[in-house]
């Protein structure tokens, strides 16, 4: 890792997202809810979504982690409220990367990727590792 | 190293390599640190990595100059497999390999070299107790004892154990102080269906240092065998099995400044006697027929298999370079350090330390720090080049009953500094200003 290498893990858009959660909470009702753990780093996430004519009516997460399973949960909700169910299905794991504009190694990245295996699992039953589909 | 080095004089050659043995009474962890390659580098060049200030022996040590070199030196000088070959290297690398032993089961006082079986890890060594000794001895209903504050190493073999077999598991409670509820373990035995009681001897996460010889006579009081995990202990203090009076010992050779791949497993001569093998293979048979095989004699008939046989010679130079730093002075050492970290490590607001007093623990400290995520106090402190562990150490029925998800973790070695708190403490300030 670089000498600076919180410069750039902590970034400032993950540093807002974290701090500042974009879709934080739960929804009453919701059409999809999910739960998810990383039982290495004790990361919690839930989430929830209501669908309408085949969009992302509304999302929340709850949960808790570190700033990056946090962030990328918040990023994660801001990229598909109000997009249609199927779009979700196509974001892989490099999009999660790319949100977060960082390069993770093995265990973070699995912080990274908990947001967008919550969603799959709660929208697809898909519950492997986005990245390890079909491995 | 020239080519008529003989077993005997590899682990000399290489100690000639670390210069003199350090005093007794002069334990120096500056000098100490010399002789350990990856922690030379003091400077941070511009455009380097920060040199390396690491806090995390608990997960594994560091290795001095002398067991690289005593492993290479076998690699280039006498490797051939062992109990075999009747060629010089092969004998020279039997005797080393077997050397290696007796300089082991010295220094855990074992009253012979056949009681000391090597292994893979402390891990194998609790396995093979479960498979090769639990099995055969363990009926439905009987019981063993556990505690709450045991690594998954000490957990899982028993789960499938009692899985498979209909063994009851007790645990020994933790204190909210992190310290085992003795009172509790004479009821656990009372009903006389205990066949072992299996405890850590110090913490991985805690640091909390076991009365292993009162555990140990409750035990037997009770017509249980005791096994002791000696993962963090072997490697850190005088650790004497007679003394402690336990049955079986299970310790690693990577946590005490030697390689992976190789730990032990200690047992009273009579018991492994008494146990068929754990794996079938080569050179743990004495005869085999296509209809069957007779064992070999202790301790090979629990080694099938080509062993880790550089790992021994290196394992070896290990224990050569501890007890001559003294283990009595190791520990003082780490002592000294965790005591320094629990007076520092308050000064950071919102730290919240994990574990008893320094008088009652090893050089562990484990703590948590406000609502941050151990990762990201470790990805700040990493920033730095300081290295800790965050997660939950491979405890987690420890950590859920703490109450807490994750914690973050520093621990001490030899080469370890009262400086390495000082930017651990730094470290800690840095991280909450990165998420404030």
């Amino acid at each position: 890792m670089s000498t600076d290498a919180w410069n750039e893990i902590y970034r400032e858009n993950i540093l807002d997202h974290y701090k500042h959660p974009r879709h934080r909470g739960t929804l009453e009702h919701p059409d999809i809810t999910y739960e998810d753990a990383n039982p290495l780093c004790g990361d919690h996430l839930r989430m929830d979504l209501k669908v309408k004519d085949g969009k992302v009516e509304e999302v929340a997460f709850s949960g808790h982690g570190c700033s990056i399973s946090q962030a990328s949960a918040s990023m994660l909700c801001e990229r598909i409220a109000g997009r249609p169910l199927e779009e979700i299905r196509a974001l892989t794991r490099d999009d999660v990367l790319e949100m977060l504009g960082i390069e993770l190694g093995p265990v973070r990245l699995k912080c990274a990727l908990l947001a967008l295996k919550t969603l799959k699992a709660g929208v697809y039953g898909i519950t492997q590792w986005p990245g390890e589909e079909g491995s | 190293m020239g080519r008529t080095v003989t077993a005997g004089t590899a682990a000399s050659a290489a100690r000639t390599a670390t210069g003199p043995a350090p005093a007794p009474r002069g334990f120096d962890a500056r000098r100490v640190r010399e002789d350990f390659p990856i922690l030379r580098a003091r400077v941070r060049l511009p455009g380097a990595p920060p040199p390396l200030i690491y806090l995390d022996s608990a997960a594994t040590s560091q290795k001095p100059q002398s067991v690289i070199e005593a492993m290479s030196d076998y690699y280039a000088s006498y490797n051939a497999n062992i109990h075999r070959g009747i060629y010089r290297i092969a004998e020279q690398a039997t005797a080393a390999y077997e050397d290696a032993r007796a300089r082991v089961a010295r220094f855990i006082g074992a009253a012979s070299p056949r009681e000391l079986v090597f292994t893979r890890n402390s891990t194998e060594a609790i396995n093979l107790i479960a498979y090769a000794w639990a099995r055969p001895n363990l009926k439905p209903g009987d019981a063993i004892v556990l505690t709450e504050m045991e690594h998954h190493s000490n957990l899982v073999p028993w789960h499938i154990l009692a899985a498979e077999r209909g063994v009851e598991l007790r645990f020994i409670p933790v204190t909210p102080g992190g310290e085992l509820e003795l009172a509790a373990l004479p009821r656990l035995l009372a009903d006389g269906r205990v066949k072992l009681v299996s405890f850590v001897h110090i913490s991985n996460v805690l640091g909390t240092v076991n009365p292993v010889a009162e555990i140990v006579r409750l035990a037997h009081g009770a017509g249980a065998l005791a096994m002791v995990d000696g993962s963090q202990s072997v490697p850190h203090c005088p650790v004497d099995v007679r003394a402690l009076g336990c049955d079986f010992l299970a310790f690693t050779g990577h946590k005490m400044l030697g390689p992976t791949g190789i730990g032990g497993l200690w047992g009273r001569a009579e018991l492994l006697e008494a146990m068929p093998p754990f794996l079938g293979g080569g050179e743990m048979i004495r005869e085999v027929k296509l209809s069957g095989s007779q064992w070999n004699d202790l301790p090979w008939k629990f080694e099938a298999g080509t062993m880790p046989i550089a790992e021994a010679v290196g394992l070896r130079a290990a224990v050569d370079y501890l007890e001559r730093l003294g283990m009595d002075a190791v520990f003082a050492h780490d002592r000294e350090l965790v005591e320094y970290a629990l007076e520092r490590l308050p000064e950071v607001p919102e730290l919240t330390l994990l574990g008893p007093p320094a008088a009652r623990r090893g050089g562990v400290v484990a703590f948590t720090l406000g609502t941050l995520h151990p990762h990201d106090v470790a990805t700040v402190l990493d920033s730095d080049g300081i290295c800790v562990r965050a997660g939950h150490h491979c405890a987690m029925p420890l950590h859920e009953k703490l109450g807490v998800p994750a914690t973050a973790r520093a621990s001490f070695h030899c080469y370890s500094l009262r400086e390495d708190v000082d930017a651990l403490v730094e470290g800690l300030h840095k991280a909450r200003k990165v998420f404030a």
